[in-house]
């Protein structure tokens, strides 16, 4: 059976959390949530996740395979002190976000008297300050991808570098997975740069989805990894058997 | 002693251009009666502090909020709450935006009587922009190491919603999480806390462990009783979020008309007419589901 555009997304969030250890895997949004449980169950087992409310569930059962089992407590108040420990990894949505990393979830406009009020800064100032930071990005267009967000509220390279050391002393945002591929900021400028492109998408697509250049790597790029036929059946069967993936990332045409 | 008293009792107590902190979270166990108390008075020019639900939507669509001191609003299953996206895209109030972070250090100074709190959050985001009276502040040790000094978010009242309280004030939460009301209480001149239910001092203990006694009377004015006093935000374990209702309260804030007609059916009287009104209907929701099932 094809592995749909979903399936791949669900594997590139899920390769964030490879090698993070015993930590607090913090996902927003669907496609990262069964990212984040897929690490857990295959090559990441010492992550913690949450129930998205606050308590810490030592496994990570599918719709409908029972309820989860809680190993600890960690409400609001908590986890945002967790935060400040670094003991997590959190994969935040984007409603802007730039070549430098900043990310706006606030608001559309002039902070003042915005055209379109979104949902505030929330945590995202403390999270990129203190804690390793991804974002996800299911519909990856000019309009999420510009050239300079209009209210910062997780903060990119260029502005962590000129805040000074307290603000880079932990700074770290590591990757952006989105629709049409996974991108990193391993570049000697930090700029965003393509790491991988999903399958059947060209480098042609990306640009003229990204309001910013985007560095492309020396030697061609990669496909996105595909899902193993375990990773598969987990995703189909155990994971999400109703097809949510789908809704965030809706099966391409050809 | 007792402190007892309606959430009229409690708005009399209220003045306009106080700053007000409101409990809960979201669309989770916000103190919903209180602020239709709020809705029925003419205070306004309020400050309100809050990790912003429909307590905001509904005083911002009252005309009450002078300036919102928040680090997001939202319904939760629904991400934007309508009437605070629109009464912001209208300049109809000056706002105060800190992270999540910042806020609840913010509450924590002012409950502990600091001026500041250090945090590692707002430096490098547009936070210090658009708050140039948060200043940073260098430690004094080795590091040398410059964090935002987050002003104590010091409040003239907070209101909050428990699931149990005594008459003495002492409030006991039975969900899964506090959100920050024992934080607001400490931070705030006067706390007025709203329950489920009050109960006998030796109920509560019955009802959880020790733990669960959230807010000590001694930082409480007024007790409350308001059952579904949360409603329509969640209050686990009593009840979940009203989602229809919800759902119609979206409806309604997209258009004047619509607005017009859900103030007049559940906003023009007390909270009794309110709580009729809502059980009206979830009565009518649930026969025309029943009518389509059929």
């Amino acid at each position: 059976m094809t592995v749909t555009r979903a399936e791949y997304c669900v594997v590139a969030c899920a390769e964030v959390w490879r090698g993070a250890g015993e930590v607090l895997a913090s996902p927003m949004g669907t496609v990262p949530a069964l990212g984040a449980r897929l690490a857990k169950r295959t090559f990441s087992p010492d992550l913690l996740l949450t129930d998205g409310e606050a308590l810490l569930v030592g496994d990570a059962p599918g719709p409908g395979n029972g309820a989860p089992v809680a190993e600890g407590w960690l409400p609001y108040r908590r986890h945002l002190a967790l935060v400040a420990t670094g003991r997590r990894h959190v994969m935040m949505g984007a409603s802007q976000i730039d070549r430098y990393g900043n990310q706006n979830i606030s608001c559309i406009g002039d902070w003042a008297r915005p055209s379109r009020q979104l949902l505030g800064v929330r945590g995202a100032p403390v999270n990129t300050l203190n804690n390793p930071t991804s974002y996800w990005v299911p519909r990856h267009s000019p309009r999420t991808f510009v050239e300079r967000v209009d209210m910062v509220c997780g903060v990119g390279y260029d502005r962590a570098a000129a805040a000074g050391p307290s603000a880079t002393r932990f700074h770290d945002v590591r990757e952006v997975v989105s629709d049409l591929g996974v991108f990193d900021f391993d570049t000697p400028d930090r700029t965003m740069r393509i790491r991988s492109l999903h399958p059947g998408v060209r480098v042609e697509d990306v640009r003229e989805a990204t309001g910013f250049a985007l560095r492309v790597p020396d030697g061609g790029v990669p496909g996105t990894k595909a899902p193993d036929a375990a990773e598969l059946r987990l995703i189909r069967e155990v994971l999400d058997p109703g097809g949510l993936r789908d809704r965030e990332v809706p099966p391409c045409g050809p | 002693m007792d402190k007892v008293m309606t959430a009229d009792d409690v708005v009399a107590r209220l003045a306009s251009g106080m700053t007000v902190g409101i409990g809960g979270w979201g669309s989770r166990r916000k103190p919903m009666a209180l602020v239709r108390a709020l809705l029925r008075s003419p205070l306004t020019d309020l400050t309100v502090v809050s990790c912003g639900g429909p307590d905001v939507g509904l005083l911002a669509a009252a005309g009450k909020i002078r300036r919102l001191v928040m680090p997001f609003v939202t319904l939760d299953s629904v991400p934007l709450e309508p009437h605070f996206r629109a009464a912001r895209e209208r300049g109809a109030f000056a706002l105060t935006e800190l992270d999540e972070a910042m806020f609840m250090w913010g509450l924590t100074a002012a409950g502990q009587r600091l001026p500041f709190l250090p945090v590692r959050a707002g430096p490098g985001s547009d936070v210090l922009r658009v708050n140039p009276h948060i200043r940073t502040v260098t430690s004094p040790y080795a590091d040398g190491e410059e964090l935002a000094a987050v002003p104590a978010l010091r409040l003239d009242a907070a209101l909050v919603h428990l699931n149990r309280a005594d008459a003495r004030g002492n409030g006991q939460y039975l969900g899964p999480d506090p959100y920050f009301d024992d934080l607001f209480c400490e931070a705030a001149d006067a706390a007025y806390v709203s329950c489920e239910r009050i109960v006998d001092s030796a109920e509560l203990n019955r009802a959880g462990g020790p733990q669960t006694l959230l807010v000590s009377r001694m930082f409480v004015s007024g007790v409350v009783e308001a059952p579904h006093g949360a409603h329509f935000t969640s209050c686990a374990p009593d009840y979940g979020r009203d989602e229809a209702f919800q759902r119609a309260y979206v409806r309604a804030a997209a258009d004047p008309d619509a607005w017009a007609g859900f103030v007049k059916r559940f906003l023009s009287g007390d909270e009794d007419d309110y709580q009729a009104a809502v059980t009206a209907f979830t009565e009518e929701t649930a026969e025309a589901t029943a009518g389509e099932r059929s």
